[in-house]
């Protein structure tokens, strides 16, 4: 039967191919000129994959291989490798939640030496909350910011103006849901808001936090006693529910960030309450609604401004042996120059921004974004996540909790709210339910 | 009689088509633009264009999809091989020269399928990284292998069984030893149940996504952890998502397709005939 | 007599020559299945999260006392039991009819059957983006399309995921696993003695009654094969919660919450204690199945 043995020649042929295939590669770990990054896949980051070769690994000869995934993906992968200190990423897209943290933790490699050495890039020049949300507690820096944000509140001019509606410069959210009722239904198909429903921390629990430090809640007191069923809380939850179920978007209960924009750009929502960076992409070229866009300051209650504090910021982890051409990159990367180099490639406002005052100082860059240019560079300049809210708390962050147990405690809150939401349950039974999730968490920082 | 079976004709079609639909809608959407894809009503008849292949081939992002087709090709061709070189010995000992407690060691190999994967998430994750296998094609091979390996057992048990007895008395009787015996015996039978093995391992080591998110990284991720990438929380993304899902179904849905009877028979454990 | 059992009193030697073929299956399956929960076992009386590494130690039950009086687990139980049954018992229907319909002579029959295996052949992580994007989305999907197209520019626009969460995971399964149950399940009635049944109808049954007495006993032993097959994939089912509601509203499966006990979490200890009370919840549930569904399996095995 030689159609057997021709069938074993074949798969030990096959075999012995795979296991080649397994060694090499392009990743490898021993080349000091070639390093690799994970990255969550935004447009900016799918931007700098794109300018890599040509403007970055030509000049220096550091080859960059780049993973990038969605952020939930990308997110338990980058915990995954730096918890384990597995080295298998040299750079990492962090936000100002984790750096903190992760630094405490001896994961990250700090950065004061490599930016003494490097004085072309002029870390002064660099937002004062945004490196100061970079820095932990021992004081040393730990990231470098790719592109930073704040929240503000994004609104069709023409559609208010059409109804006979103003905002103040910086309104309060009594204002903006009076306007949501106004404008709601104003062209056929078009809601008055659109407010993140979609579960995760990153998620909904982002602008509700920020909604619920301003209506003088907190999730946590100074001394750890939870306070998620405060009246605060609550009476800031109901509000941001009912608002989204009465004039909110169709399908919040699942909208994020992207559903929002999508919303936004194609007319089907008057006014969204989100991230600062969202305003280069609703201004873009081919945008819809280009133009027709104003800008208020984040909607307030009690307190004097509301708007988060964000940044994705590239780290490098500790177990990686290629220090100093991650370095090379990040210096890069976060640089000024990295700016002009988009701009010229993709248009200056897709530019990565929101976190160095020269930016703010840039003709070609204010000419294409005036609009919202000033308005973001206010608000993240009033963030401050050591004192968001009315009353002192035990750890940074506004619209997260500076502690490794908010990652599962906001996503596991958000899902019982974004229930609340589709009309599944009520917020105060949402918040009750939080509440004890809360305080096993308190109950761990308060012994000790 | 005939003619009263007519409108069960009707309603199988009709079945076909509703099962059929999302697959014509994912390709019919891979080959429309970006803005024509995300519009309501649907834009059935928008003007077709290759932007989402384009994209999936790295238009924008310069990131070539080949090195994960390469992976999963490997992982699935690697552990399928290694597969059949572990179950057809087995095989043999469970069916024509069976060991004692033949069915215990059978239900066995069928408990391991049985165990949740999740539970051995993290020792596994913790022996790639301190072994140097994360991010390793060969590591995903040995998991997709004992992943494989009862269902390939049971299946190729059950082709060997079908060998009749007589036959191989006869070969004893005239003195074959055990190559003749298996060439001229047991091949015939074994060959069509190896392609019908080969198949299901095959099309489920493709299909795996959880063990390839977790342990591979940039070397060794494969098609359906790439194609994953693909959901922007920015932007349009529908388009590209299936020009890259259609992509990454292609070769299951061609050895699928080809192969029916045999898909079948592996799916059964080898029990539907 | 090669096909036999060995026979009494049968040497060592030749004992192992038997096993001999099968040690490599063996001892690789225990190797690569058996010893991570070995492991598992061990972290599971660690106290060990990720986050907090200076805080290792010793944890003995509180692992499992965390575990057994966690909510969210205990309604993943119940999740992953109503989402396995709702889609065997469903896909095991929709088959049998669609197989009913297959067996019979009509027009086109390959290819429809070709049509309807199609579901089965998208990879499934593809299937779940492909539901939830291009079908499920209340803004561009598929089926609001559809409902603009019947009833205009005021039809209804329901947000499927949000209002019907659990029911949007079973569909997306059900679609992928009937073709698979109908395929089992024609094969089945395939091999239903033809005579017998011709009999019957020149006896004056009814086309009902020889389905009742006569196909439906036949079926059972393939009914059962479904079942038993579709039950082992789809209690480990992650890719489809994973995608379509990332677990939340209710749909979290125990693969799901073991995996966000992992990765969201980072709580090594609680998240392997979870893994060891549903391994041993899946050796009870697997055995009392083999024993008491899979017959076919059984005759196979004598």
């Amino acid at each position: 039967m030689t159609s057997f043995t021709r069938l074993s020649a074949t798969l030990a042929v096959l075999l012995g191919a795979t296991a080649c295939a397994g060694a090499g590669g392009i990743g490898d770990p021993d080349d000091p000129e070639s390093i690799n990054v994970l990255m969550v896949n935004n447009p900016q980051m799918l931007d700098i994959q794109k300018l890599t070769a040509e403007h970055f690994t030509r000049r220096t000869g550091v080859k960059v291989n780049y993973t990038v995934l969605p952020e939930n993906d990308v997110r338990d992968k980058i915990s995954q490798d730096f918890t384990s200190q597995a080295g298998q990423y040299d750079v990492a897209t962090l936000s100002n939640y984790e750096v903190p943290i992760y630094a405490k933790n001896g994961w990250l490699e700090p950065l004061d030496g490599y930016l003494a050495a490097d004085p072309g890039f002029d870390q002064q020049d660099v937002l004062e909350p945004i490196w100061q949300s970079l820095t932990a507690a021992d004081g040393k820096v730990y990231a470098q910011p790719f592109y930073g944000e704040s929240s503000f509140l994004m609104y069709r001019k023409d559609i208010f103006a059409a109804k006979g509606i103003t905002l103040p410069e910086r309104p309060t959210w009594r204002q903006v849901a009076e306007a949501a009722a106004k404008v709601d239904g104003a062209q056929p198909g078009m809601k008055g808001i659109c407010l993140r429903g979609q579960p995760g921390w990153g998620q909904l629990m982002a602008p509700l936090t920020t909604v619920v430090n301003t209506f003088g809640g907190t999730w946590f007191t100074k001394d750890w006693q939870a306070k998620v069923d405060a009246p605060e809380f609550v009476e800031a939850t109901r509000f941001y529910v009912d608002l989204v179920r009465e004039h909110g978007e169709a399908g919040a209960p699942q909208a994020g960030f992207s559903e929002c924009l999508n919303n936004m750009t194609q007319g089907k929502v008057a006014m969204w309450y989100d991230a600062t960076s969202a305003a280069g992409l609703l201004e873009a070229a081919d945008s819809p609604v280009r133009g027709k866009l104003g800008f208020a300051q984040a909607p307030v209650v009690k307190t004097r401004s509301s708007g988060w504090l964000y940044t994705w910021a590239f780290a490098v982890q500790k177990a990686s042996k290629k220090h100093q051409a991650a370095w090379k990159f990040l210096s890069w990367a976060a640089g000024k120059d990295y700016e002009r180099v988009v701009g010229e490639a993709k248009g200056w406002s897709s530019i990565p921004d929101g976190k160095r005052a020269s930016t703010y100082a840039r003709p070609e860059y204010l000419k294409e974004t005036g609009s919202f240019a000033e308005q973001t560079r206010i608000a993240i300049s009033s963030a401050n996540p050591r004192d968001p809210g009315v009353q002192p708390r035990p750890a940074n962050g506004i619209q997260f909790v500076g502690i490794p147990e908010f990652t599962n405690l906001g996503t596991q809150v958000s899902q019982e709210v974004s229930a609340a939401i589709a009309g599944r349950g009520s917020v105060e039974d949402a918040l009750r339910a939080a509440q004890r999730l809360a305080d096993k968490v308190a109950a761990k920082y308060r012994k000790g | 009689m005939r003619r009263a079976w007519k409108p069960w004709g009707a309603l199988a079609w009709l079945s076909g088509i509703l099962f059929v639909l999302p697959v014509l809608w994912m390709v019919l959407t891979s080959f429309h633009t970006e803005s024509d894809a995300a519009t309501n009503p649907p834009s059935l008849f928008a003007g077709l264009s290759l932007q989402g292949y384009e994209e999936f081939f790295g238009a924008s992002t310069g990131q070539s999809p080949w090195p994960p087709l390469i992976n999963s090709v490997s992982a699935s061709v690697g552990s399928t091989v290694l597969v059949l070189l572990l179950a057809i010995p087995a095989a043999y000992a469970l069916s024509i020269r069976p060991v004692k407690k033949t069915s215990d060691v059978l239900f066995f190999f069928l408990t391991t399928k049985m165990l949740p994967v999740v539970a051995g998430l993290l020792p596994i994750y913790l022996i790639a990284q301190y072994s140097g296998l994360l991010d390793n094609i060969s590591f995903l091979v040995v998991l997709y292998t004992s992943m494989n390996l009862p269902i390939a057992v049971w299946l190729m048990r059950s082709f060997l069984a079908e060998i009749p007895k007589e036959m191989l008395e006869a070969a004893a009787l005239d003195g074959a030893g055990l190559v003749t015996t298996l060439r001229r015996v047991v091949a015939p039978v074994a060959v069509p149940g190896i392609a019908a093995t080969a198949l299901i391992c095959f099309i489920f080591s493709w299909n795996e996504l959880l063990f390839a998110r977790v342990l591979t990284g940039v070397v060794a991720g494969t098609a359906p952890v790439f194609l994953t990438g693909f959901v922007t929380s920015q932007g349009l993304f529908l388009a590209k998502m299936c020009a890259a899902a259609t992509i990454v179904s292609l070769p299951v849905l061609v050895a699928g397709f080809a192969a029916q009877d045999k898909l079948v028979q592996g799916l059964s454990l080898g029990a539907v005939k | 007599m090669p096909t036999q059992a060995p026979p009494k009193g049968i040497g060592a030697a030749a004992r192992w020559a038997r096993r001999a073929p099968l040690l490599p299956a063996l001892i690789f399956t225990i190797a690569v299945t058996q010893l991570p929960f070995v492991a598992t076992l061990i972290i599971s009386f660690l106290q060990w999260n990720s986050l907090a590494p200076e805080n290792r130690g010793f944890a003995g039950l509180d692992n499992y006392i965390a575990v057994i009086t966690d909510p969210n687990l205990r309604s993943s139980v119940l999740t992953t039991v109503l989402l396995t049954a709702s889609v065997v018992l469903i896909s095991l229907l929709l088959g049998l009819g669609i197989a009913l319909l297959l067996d019979r002579k009509f027009r086109g029959r390959g290819l429809v059957r070709t049509m309807m295996i199609a579901p089965f052949l998208v990879v499934p992580v593809a299937a779940a983006l492909l539901w939830k994007h291009a079908l499920y989305n209340p803004e561009y999907g598929l089926f609001n399309g559809v409902l603009k197209w019947i009833f205009g520019e005021s039809a209804a626009q329901p947000d499927w995921i949000s209002t019907m969460p659990l029911t949007a995971v079973i569909a997306a399964l059900v679609w992928q696993w009937t073709p698979f149950m109908m395929l089992i399940l024609l094969a089945g009635l395939q091999s239903r003695p033809q005579d017998a049944v011709e009999a019957a109808f020149i006896d004056g049954a009814t086309g009902f009654q020889v389905f009742r007495y006569l196909t439906l006993p036949h079926l059972r032993q393939y009914l059962e094969l479904g079942g038993l097959l579709g039950s082992i994939y789809i209690v480990q089912n992650f890719d489809a919660v994973f995608t379509i509601t990332s677990g939340g509203l209710g749909t979290a499966n125990l693969p799901y919450t073991i995996y966000q006990t992992f990765y969201q979490a980072h709580d090594y200890g609680q998240a392997s204690a979870a893994g060891v009370v549903v391994v041993i919840g899946s050796i009870l549930i697997a055995s009392f199945a083999l024993r008491a569904v899979s017959s076919l399996l059984r005759d196979e095995v004598k």
